[in-house]
């Protein structure tokens, strides 16, 4: 293991699955429900930040409550793939408001993208007028998402 | 739900742009008082549309350095399929997300390890172990590069 690692015990592992969850709990209640006092917890939450464990909140959204009921993953394949074209296909792609989560992948595809719209042929619109007219796409698989849940991951 | 206005609006999308910000500086950057920002944001915290603010995990600076996202199609001729399946799945702490689709595949896992060697042992004895498993597709993260919760309002 690297030296530069930074080492978390069972108080900084607390913390962080309380604040992985939900980022906007008061320190107070963050060191109530780690048992410890307010100014550790506090002492504790800017060492996680500082160190760059612990990153920016993300606000999350009922997207149906905004009208967005459809999150469609695509799995995308390219057809040339010098760096230039990565580059080109990668900026175009983000600019799309629709466009939430793209990632570059080894696999059966080079791309997972993450994409919201209002309903199934909202969908269909950014599909075929921004996803398709993406430079260098060869192909493409869509799954409609149905659930998601998140896990604490290994810090239990 | 109460309905929401051009106000509520420039609130969520300076919020969605910048989730950190306090709330005099939103005030401030939304043309409203403090107090009138503070509470239209519990409003929209108690009834909707903010669902919550999450906090983010860098697990590269914990020495999670692979992380792989695994597509699974399921032998869906038991009922009982995805009860037993999510019942194992949530066993393995290195599993950060578990989503079922509509489609080609039928659940998709987000799995970190922290080398190939850790990736290797995990893959064999955790997730080959999983039941009802008819094919896994192994993406393999190279780099993320968008990733936002954010709507086009």
């Amino acid at each position: 293991m690297p030296a530069d690692l930074i080492e978390l015990d069972d108080i900084d592992r607390r913390i962080l699955k309380l604040l992985a969850e939900n980022a906007d709990i008061p320190t107070v209640e963050i060191g109530r429900r780690a048992s410890i006092s307010q100014s550790l917890a506090w002492r504790r939450i800017q060492r996680l930040k500082e160190c760059g464990v612990l990153g920016k909140r993300r606000l999350i959204f009922e997207n149906e409550a905004l009208g967005f009921t459809v999150t469609v993953f695509l799995g995308i394949r390219l057809s040339a793939k010098g760096s230039a074209s990565l580059a080109e296909f990668e900026r175009a792609i983000v600019a799309i408001p629709e466009v939430q989560v793209v990632q570059q992948v080894l696999g059966i595809y080079d791309y997972r993208v993450r994409i919201v719209a209002r309903n199934l042929s909202d969908f269909e619109r950014v599909l075929r007028r921004r996803i398709m007219a993406l430079p260098g796409v060869s192909e493409f698989e869509a799954n409609v998402l149905l659930s998601e849940e998140r896990r604490p991951g290994p810090i239990g | 739900m109460t309905k929401l206005d051009a106000m509520d609006f420039r609130l969520l999308r300076q919020l969605q742009a910048d989730p950190d910000l306090k709330c005099a500086e939103l005030a401030q950057k939304s043309g409203m008082s403090p107090a009138t920002c503070w509470r239209r944001l519990e409003n929209m915290k108690r009834d909707g549309p903010i669902s919550r603010f999450e906090g983010s995990i860098d697990w590269t600076s914990l020495g999670y350095e692979i992380e792989v996202s695994l597509r699974i199609k399921l032998d869906k001729a038991n009922p009982k399929v995805f009860d037993e399946f999510f019942y194992e799945v949530r066993k393995i702490p290195e599993v950060t997300e578990i989503q079922t689709f509509l489609g080609r595949v039928d659940v998709r896992l987000t799995l970190l390890a922290r080398n190939s060697k850790h990736y290797r042992e995990l893959y064999r004895d955790r997730i080959l172990a999983l039941p009802f498993v008819s094919d896994i597709e192994p993406l393999m993260l190279i780099s993320t590069v968008k990733d936002s919760r954010c709507l086009p309002i």
